[in-house]
């Protein structure tokens, strides 16, 4: 094994014919937002009405704990967890891979209709054709493929600006919005409420079965974005030098952009259409990692930190009254998005 | 790599963009190991011919042929390690450094579990030794200039190795002194290299001064080729450009220099014109 430093974009193993290039930063923050990612669960896992030690908590998951804890960790807190953690990493991982499709922060799947068409896609289900998961996650990845499939064709003209999509992507997210009110003022009263609960985003009632369908998402696509890591490198060089570069161009975005709406539609069919998430842990992580590229796991990890973080915050930061983690999320979103684009016009 | 020249053609090539036809049944004919230059008025279709010869462009008929094979028969990767492009206008990723860039030009060396080889090192280094711009490696390229940037992505094109080299305007946004400076390193590319360059100019007297072998575009067609001395005249200025000139000897070099007839002249030739005409 050798490690060389010059010249050379990162850390280079190397052993006979194979070798590997790795970004420092970005393992190094990888890293610690995994060590934060365990924090905040196990805090999770912890407090609440019945309150358990940290030791305990950790005794609890290895299998040696109490009747109480083994309840209120595996039956009560746990699926909540997985699912915040699964579906934010869905969320962080797909909002990376689509901004570096676009070349556009704002590229992101919750702000061009992907999220909100994998929404109207559950709603549907959920309200016409039945109330059970599986309608509602198979409902979700119809609409999320089905609204991907219309903005591209929108935007598509010999090949896609990111500006054209990101502006075809909002006026398809604003029109499945509508689309989805009228869905609710249609519905029945008490389906409605609940579905509304839902369309906010939301981890209250969640169990295995929910954390199982991000989970599938994360375990399935998560390895397939990291294996298109660097054609996505190379898409960001513009469609001209990555084809003059070796790169099938037309086919990589289409399997860049189908990993991302499935892992979009799988977040959202298992906690709704939480906003931001997508949005803000892609940039968040690139600012810690300073790499280029879309970066796919420290976003999933950031991701899964601000789904977690803002689900502790909805649960026990509010007082008395819980909150839908949409809630959080959204308010923490917008103000880091009313920053974001303030210190782009400065900028420009 | 470099070894061999490179052997690129087109033939019968009907070439445009959705339903505008800019060119209609074109041959040309790159002479392996020259530097062609390809000349010629705005929106005459050498930037079109040039992405049509890179492959970036398909023809809407006619093929291009490398070597012997189909351009399009060709895997991308394959086609990378033989012919490089250095686009018009080349958009870097934010916040990228130069040894970053340069790198990317061994993707078409590169394998999921080959990222890095000692290979790939090597070329990047060389890439960016020959261009200049090793002591900038770990310097972002959006804080370069306009000069370093075109010496950054010409030594990512470098680090690919290919021994055919297609190069779209590569001395636009420069001022003259860079303008110089990369068509002094190109030249070497092609007498150090062996590479077979064909570059798309603006300025007629660098493209008279560099060039082994000059062609010369109008309305989509090509109307002149050959040795810049015998190609490049005043009957053809005029004719091609629409431009009143005299051509001398370049002082420093004995090439053809055009020197434009002086704006008075030009609007009495202008005026003769149109008295002629109505």
């Amino acid at each position: 094994m050798t490690v060389t430093h010059s010249p050379a974009p990162g850390a280079v193993w190397r052993r006979g014919r194979w070798s590997l290039l790795v970004h420092r930063r970005s393992v190094a923050v990888g890293l610690t937002l995994f060590g934060l990612v365990v924090a905040v669960g196990l805090i999770s896992l912890a407090v609440g009405d019945y309150p358990i030690s940290v030791p305990d908590t950790v005794r609890t998951l290895l299998g040696n704990g109490s009747v109480d804890t083994d309840y209120v960790i595996f039956e009560e807190r746990l699926p909540r967890l997985l699912t915040a953690l699964a579906a934010g990493a869905a969320f962080g991982a797909s909002g990376a891979l689509f901004q570096s499709l676009t070349r556009n922060p704002l590229g992101s799947p919750d702000i061009i209709g992907f999220t909100a068409g994998a929404s109207t896609g559950a709603l549907a289900a959920f309200l016409l054709v039945g109330t059970t998961l599986q309608f509602v996650a198979t409902g979700a990845i119809i609409g999320g493929l089905a609204s991907a499939v219309v903005v591209y064709g929108l935007a598509y003209r010999r090949g896609t600006t990111s500006y054209r999509l990101v502006l075809i992507g909002v006026a398809v997210q604003l029109l499945l919005l509508s689309t989805n009110t009228f869905l609710l003022m249609r519905a029945d009263v008490l389906d409605a409420q609940s579905a509304s609960w839902w369309l906010v985003g939301s981890l209250n009632g969640r169990d295995y079965g929910y954390a199982a369908i991000a989970g599938a998402a994360v375990v399935l696509l998560l390895p397939i974005a990291l294996l298109l890591h660097r054609r996505c490198l190379m898409l960001e060089l513009g469609d001209t030098s990555a084809r003059t570069l070796g790169v099938p161009v037309e086919r990589s975005r289409l399997a860049v952009a189908t990993v991302g709406v499935g892992l979009a539609a799988g977040a959202t069919a298992s906690v709704g259409p939480i906003a931001f998430v997508a949005l803000a842990a892609p940039q968040l992580a690139r600012r810690l990692t300073t790499a280029t590229g879309p970066g796919v796991l420290p976003a999933a990890l950031m991701g899964a930190l601000l789904l977690s973080v803002s689900d502790l915050i909805a649960q026990h930061g509010l007082g008395e009254d819980q909150a839908p983690v949409g809630v959080v999320s959204s308010c923490l979103g917008g103000a880091y998005l009313i920053w974001m684009l303030s210190r782009t016009r400065q900028g420009g | 790599m470099t070894n061999g020249h490179t052997d690129l053609s087109g033939s019968g090539l009907t070439l445009g963009y959705d339903r505008r036809i800019v060119s209609r049944d074109l041959d040309v004919s790159i002479p392996p190991g020259s530097f062609t230059v390809i000349i010629g008025p705005n929106a005459c279709g050498k930037s079109t011919l040039l992405k049509a010869l890179s492959g970036i462009l398909t023809p809407e008929a006619g093929t291009v042929v490398l070597d012997g094979k189909e351009l399009s028969s060709y895997p991308a990767k394959a086609l990378a390690r033989r012919l490089g492009l250095l686009p018009q206008t080349a958009v870097a990723p934010d916040a990228i450094t130069v040894v970053d860039l340069v790198s990317r030009g061994r993707y078409p060396y590169q394998r999921m579990l080959r990222q890095w080889s000692a290979e790939d090192e090597q070329a990047v280094a060389e890439a960016m030794a020959a261009t200049g711009v090793t002591d900038l490696a770990d310097r972002p390229v959006d804080e370069l200039s306009g000069g370093q940037r075109q010496r950054v992505w010409l030594a990512m094109v470098l680090a690919q190795q290919t021994p055919l080299l297609l190069l779209d305007e590569p001395t636009t946004f420069l001022d003259i002194a860079h303008q110089i400076d990369v068509l002094d390193l190109c030249a070497e590319l092609h007498e150090q290299g062996g590479r077979t360059l064909v570059a798309v100019l603006h300025d007629l007297n660098h493209a008279a001064r560099y060039a082994t072998h000059l062609i010369v575009m109008s309305k989509g067609a090509i109307v002149a080729e050959g040795n810049p001395s015998d190609v490049l005249t005043e009957q053809l200025v005029t004719d091609v450009f629409g431009l009143q000139c005299q051509v001398i000897d370049d002082p420093e070099t004995g090439t053809p220099m055009v020197i434009p007839a002086r704006r008075r002249a030009r609007s009495r030739e202008l005026a003769l014109d149109t008295r002629v005409a109505s």
